[in-house]
């Protein structure tokens, strides 16, 4: 199978403290890879660095070809997209400029493209919809994952990049944002995801990686990781005490 | 004080208070994009005005020296850069924007100066030759520079100030230059006699604040410039190239502080470094409007324009002491606003 994304011993560093040590992993050509791990681990870091927004050493390859040196832009052009842990919204803009900025970089493409997008992520979202003259930076904090969530749709991305979507949110959005993943999935969009909820990252993801501080630790078949009693005990005992 | 002369200081202090809005609108826009104090912006304004003032007299402007060699080092630096990158494909725009588009608009003005053309091909031609220094100036001065500090910003853009008033002394010369109005037509309105000049200043700015309103609200290239503004990370995340949004803003402020210059070339006599109090007043107008929002800024500038036209009256001598001074109240009321702040975000 083809690899939508691939990472070859990738090194990342704050100044002179290394927080990813040689990670290599892959995301299949319209996959769910995921990765799991204790705070601090690494996950926001590597997402960041596979973006270009930090500086990294190791091999980068999307869709085949090397990233080297190319700017986020380029990245976000050629159909990568990430939603970021601190979902970086435009707070002093509207709703409605928030995901139209999310299609920036397919300005190009037509109002009536934009429109039927537009529908579609407010048919997704219908609480945004409501919203869609506020400023994003008076949402509350549900409805601002939405709009990160949105914004990203926006792009209509190949490859797409989630850290903790589902972090804070109510157990129905939880649900509906990995009916979202899952619907993704089913268009062809690859995915990179990252996730504090192991369970719910486990059941949608084929394939699963466990980070533990900047060094990959475990890897495998998701529904295989999901029986391993190291993961069992660390990531979802926990989780299914906690709920 | 009667009513003449009451009608005559309001017509002068509206017409620089246009001017000076224009100067706070492109000043706030700077300052949102970049966080870029932009202190230079008085030289464009003095670049603008005297190369206009000497093409009038059939004179080479020194300003296409300046454009040619500002584009060279932008071109080294950018090619630098590209050749790090081994980004072999950035080499021919950086070659057509930063050397061939220069050297194209120097020559074009070196071989239209002694023929003296039209004044509007003129106007295009000191558009054509000062705008542009304002991507350069971003390319050389600010971009390696993108996320320093405001502080360290601010140090930079003192010295490329300094850089530019001495160009300006070494080219344009101590001698004070003034053009010919575009229209010196006088209107009877009443009791006051308004002169074509004000009127057409008035309105070029009222059509460019209008203009900038449209591009920020209603088009997706003004709305990515205030995403910048906002959230860098989240703008680099929707794919916009916040480089480039930094040389769009530097390119809107050249261009608002050229159209100044030539707006008010006619009514006043410049000399190498005027620009820059022109400038300051742009920037202490969009203290008054509290340095956040664009139509407060422009009120600001408008009735800094009033003071000034209205103190130049009745004290003279003082006329910039109160101009000057009527920020201290600003900055006070400024700073317990932004202490407040600061408590609300902890
Ligand atoms: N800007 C920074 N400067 C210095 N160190 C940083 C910076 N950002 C992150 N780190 C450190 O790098 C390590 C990895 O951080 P990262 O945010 O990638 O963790 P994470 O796995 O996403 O954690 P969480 O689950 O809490 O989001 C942490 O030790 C963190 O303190
Ligand atoms: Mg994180």
């Amino acid at each position: 199978m083809s690899a939508a994304l691939e990472i070859d011993g990738l090194s990342v560093a704050y100044g002179k403290v290394e927080a990813l040590h040689r990670a290599t992993l892959r995301v299949n050509e319209g996959a769910i890879a995921t990765v799991i791990g204790p705070n601090g681990a690494g996950k926001s870091t590597l997402l960041a660095a596979i973006m270009g927004l930090l500086p990294s050493k190791g091999i980068l390859r999307y869709a085949g070809a090397l990233l080297d040196g190319s700017s986020t832009e380029e990245r976000v052009a050629r159909g990568m997209c990430l939603v970021p842990e601190r979902r970086e919204l435009f707070a002093e803009l509207s709703v409605h400029d928030n995901l139209l900025l999310g299609a920036f970089h397919r300005r190009g493409d037509g109002a009536r493209a934009l429109a039927a997008d537009f529908a579609e992520v407010y048919a997704r979202f219908p609480r945004l919809k409501e919203r869609s003259g506020q400023l994003a930076g008076t949402l509350s904090g549900g409805e601002r994952q939405m709009l990160a969530l949105g914004r990203a749709l926006m792009a209509k991305p190949r490859l797409l990049l989630l850290d903790e979507p589902s972090l804070g949110l109510a157990p129905r959005v939880v649900r509906e944002t990995f009916h979202i993943i899952a619907d993704l999935k089913r268009t062809g969009v690859s995915m990179l995801l990252v996730e504090q909820n192991a369970r719910a990252a486990l059941q949608v993801a084929d394939y699963a990686y466990v980070l533990e501080v900047g060094d990959i630790v475990l890897e495998g078949p998701a529904a295989e990781l999901a029986g391993n009693p190291r993961v069992v005990e660390t990531y979802l005992g926990l989780s299914s005490a906690a709920r | 004080m009667n009513a003449d002369i009451f009608l005559w200081l309001v017509q002068d202090g509206v017409t620089n208070g246009a001017i000076y809005a224009l100067l706070a609108l492109a000043l706030l826009l700077v300052f949102a994009v970049t966080r870029v104090i932009f202190v230079p912006q008085g030289e464009f304004i003095t670049y603008a005005a005297l190369s206009l003032s000497l093409l009038e007299a059939g004179r080479t402007p020194g300003t296409i020296y300046i454009l040619a060699v500002g584009g060279l080092a932008a071109a080294a630096i950018d090619g630098y850069a590209a050749l790090r990158e081994r980004a072999w494909r950035r080499l021919p725009r950086i070659a057509a924007l930063y050397i061939v588009l220069p050297l194209a608009i120097a020559f074009l003005v070196a071989w239209a100066a002694p023929r003296k053309l039209d004044q509007w091909i003129q106007v295009l031609l000191v558009l054509a030759m000062v705008v542009p220094l304002g991507p350069i100036v971003y390319r050389i001065a600010f971009q390696p520079l993108a996320n320093a500090s405001v502080l360290v910003l601010f140090i930079v853009s003192m010295a490329v100030h300094y850089i530019l008033s001495g160009l300006s002394l070494v080219f344009f010369g101590g001698e004070g230059l003034r053009s010919s109005p575009f229209w010196d037509a006088r209107f009877k309105l009443g009791v006051v006699e308004i002169s074509a000049q004000s009127l057409f200043v008035v309105a070029a700015s009222l059509l460019l604040i209008v203009g900038l309103w449209l591009l920020f609200e209603h088009s997706i290239y003004g709305k990515a410039l205030r995403a910048t503004a906002i959230n860098r990370v989240g703008a680099r995340l929707v794919g916009i190239p916040t480089a480039l949004t930094g040389q769009l803003s530097f390119l809107l402020a050249a261009f608002i502080g050229a159209v100044s210059g030539i707006l008010i070339s006619s009514i006043t006599t410049l000399y190498y470094d005027t620009g820059f109090l022109i400038g300051l007043k742009g920037f202490v107008g969009a203290i008054l409007g509290g340095m956040a929002s664009y139509p407060l800024a422009a009120a600001g500038a408008l009735v800094l324009g009033l003071l000034e036209s209205f103190s130049s009256f009745w004290a003279s001598a003082f006329k910039e002491v109160i101009v000057f001074t009527s920020i201290i109240p600003m900055l006070v009321w400024l700073s317990l606003r932004s202490r407040h702040v600061e408590e609300d975000e902890e």
